[in-house]
């Protein structure tokens, strides 16, 4: 037995070595580079700095014009643009498809799933878009965002409304309840657990997106987060300070996020992945 | 109760027009423009062109080769790594939310901020992983610069970056397990690894499979990682599909690029769809 406890704290302790070895030095080593002086940073070194920097944060901030408060506004409302759409449309209709089980929910599930294995059409997108005269327009780009979302959203929702007895919907009827009314009233602030994980989970996603920001939402005025730090990275290749200065400055919404919802992160991915 | 007229096809209406609209109606017409000539505007049809030159020339038919060298390695490595970072995290040690805490995180950071901070890390000079290799002595290559190594590099990234998704559903998987299972190999004096390669890995297969399908599948089509180190350099050493996809797209030949488009559909359809269901027959049930 007291060679079990000491083989557990021995685990215990290598487990903590590798694990802030492997997993946290690339962001201690930004971290400390982020509040260096430039040519100090540029050596790349894992050390203290001599002096901490804090007006690099100033200095990325008023880059271009305070670009990068635009480029977090943008992000803002195309992520909570998206994620408001992704729950409204998502929720009617996982619970529609869990209640009914006939010809048209099984082709609906069926073409809406095709989404979570097959990548989109990028350029046929912006065909598309081009026709509704939606290209390169923030309200374009949510909606792309959502259509892309919408396949694990939806499947979120059906799995959870499962877990919700019929005989309260039966009850509301009888008591002559209309159907909006029902969902709005009944239905939808019980689904409340999954509804925060899908808000987790989808504005990860979607705020930490690069790709699809790229293609269908190009120019300076509409830059989101990532595809500043992009261009950033090619303007300031020598300047390795304010470099990790931008990324820290774009990752610490998604470290409070964690802190708080570090548990519920977790099983929401657990439940996603395993369900489809 | 009717349940037709309660549980509208109204509800359904929304999600399914916007997924139509901005999901299935570029898929469908894919096909089409893939056969043409075209610049969002004007088409004209061109055969079977645009695939013959994308498979003719080397700089284009090498990103499928990527492509599936990607995917398959990190959906391996990932499935290893995660399983037994997985069997750990499940042991009896104390600290397991913070190594958890520590191995997830990187998940939850953008493609581009960790391609850069690993782009300084492998820095063939003065990165980090070149100094610490030239204390116990070996010159350590050009991580990204070597067209021979740059995609092992890359990949190596994603598989830190990602491996947290597929420790937790082992995790999950594992915990399921119920107990007597374990009992019965103890009274039967199975050693450590006997009950790991006859216990833990034949009922975990359904996690196995779940994590496997979901990495190729992400390996397949991983675009934002690869942009952000490498841009599909040196040469084409690190193009894949996706990448290919953007600079046709980039450069105006709009058919090649939705061609290029096509095939990662084609590809994943192929390779995605039967290895799901032949690893789901091969499952075992508890």
């Amino acid at each position: 037995m007291k060679r079990q406890k000491r083989l557990t704290l021995l685990g215990d302790i290598l487990g903590c070595i590798f694990g802030i070895l492997i997993f946290a030095t690339p962001f201690i080593f930004m971290l400390l580079n982020a509040l260096k002086e430039r040519r100090e940073a540029n050596l790349l070194e894992l050390s203290l700095p001599k002096e901490f920097m804090w007006s690099n944060f100033a200095e990325v901030f008023e880059a271009n014009d305070y670009l990068i408060v635009t480029a977090f506004k943008n992000s803002i409302i195309l992520t909570v643009g998206a994620v408001v759409v992704l729950i409204v449309v998502g929720s009617m209709a996982g619970y529609v498809l869990q209640r009914r089980n006939d010809r048209t929910t099984k082709a609906v599930s069926t073409l809406v799933m095709t989404g979570l294995m097959i990548p989109p059409a990028i350029l046929p997108t912006i065909w598309v878009m081009q026709g509704l005269h939606i290209y390169k327009t923030m309200f374009g780009m949510i909606l792309v965002e959502a259509a892309l979302q919408i396949p694990f959203t939806i499947m979120l929702y059906r799995g959870f409304m499962n877990t919700i007895p019929v005989e309260l919907e039966e009850a509301g009827y009888i008591d002559g309840c209309t159907r909006g009314k029902m969902f709005v009233q009944i239905v939808f602030p019980l689904l409340k657990p999954v509804t925060s994980t899908i808000i987790i989970l989808n504005a990860v996603t979607i705020f930490n997106d690069f790709t699809n920001p790229l293609y269908f939402l190009p120019g300076t005025d509409n830059s989101t987060v990532q595809l500043t730090l992009y261009n950033f990275m090619g303007r300031y290749s020598s300047s390795y300070n304010l470099l990790f200065a931008d990324v820290l400055i774009i990752t610490i919404p998604m470290l409070i996020l964690f802190l708080i919802f570090n548990q519920k992160i977790v099983d929401g991915m657990v439940a996603g992945a395993v369900k489809g | 109760m009717n349940k037709k007229k309660i549980y509208t096809n109204w509800f359904l209406v929304p999600a399914v027009a916007i997924f139509v609209i901005f999901f299935i109606v570029p898929m469908v017409t894919s096909l089409f423009f893939s056969l043409t000539v075209w610049d969002l505007q004007t088409f004209t049809f061109c055969g079977f062109d645009n695939y013959v030159t994308f498979f003719g020339e080397r700089s284009l038919n090498i990103s499928v080769v990527n492509t599936l060298i990607y995917a398959v390695l990190t959906s391996g490595l990932k499935v290893i790594f995660a399983f037994f970072i997985a069997l750990f995290l499940t042991s009896k040690i104390k600290t397991k939310t913070f190594i958890r805490s520590l191995v997830f995180f990187p998940n939850l950071v953008s493609a581009v901020a960790v391609g850069i901070i690993w782009k300084a890390l492998m820095h063939p000079s003065k990165g980090l992983i070149n100094t610490l290799l030239a204390v116990i002595g070996i010159d350590g290559p050009n991580w990204l610069g070597d067209t021979s190594i740059a995609l092992f590099s890359v990949i190596f990234v994603d598989v830190w970056k990602g491996v947290s998704i597929s420790t937790v559903i082992f995790i999950a998987g594992i915990t399921s397990i119920d107990s007597s299972y374990y009992e019965a190999a103890s009274i039967d004096g199975a050693t450590r690894w006997q009950t790991i390669r006859h216990i833990v890995m034949p009922l975990v297969r359904s996690s196995t499979n779940t994590i496997i399908t979901l990495s190729l599948i992400g390996g397949l089509r991983c675009f934002d990682l690869i942009w952000a180190m490498t841009k599909g350099g040196p040469g084409f050493a690190t193009d894949v599909l996706a990448s290919v996809v953007y600079k046709q797209y980039a450069a105006g030949f709009y058919g090649l690029s939705t061609a290029g488009n096509v095939i990662m559909f084609a590809l994943i359809a192929i390779i995605a769809f039967p290895l799901t269901k032949f690893l789901n027959s091969r499952e075992v049930y508890n």
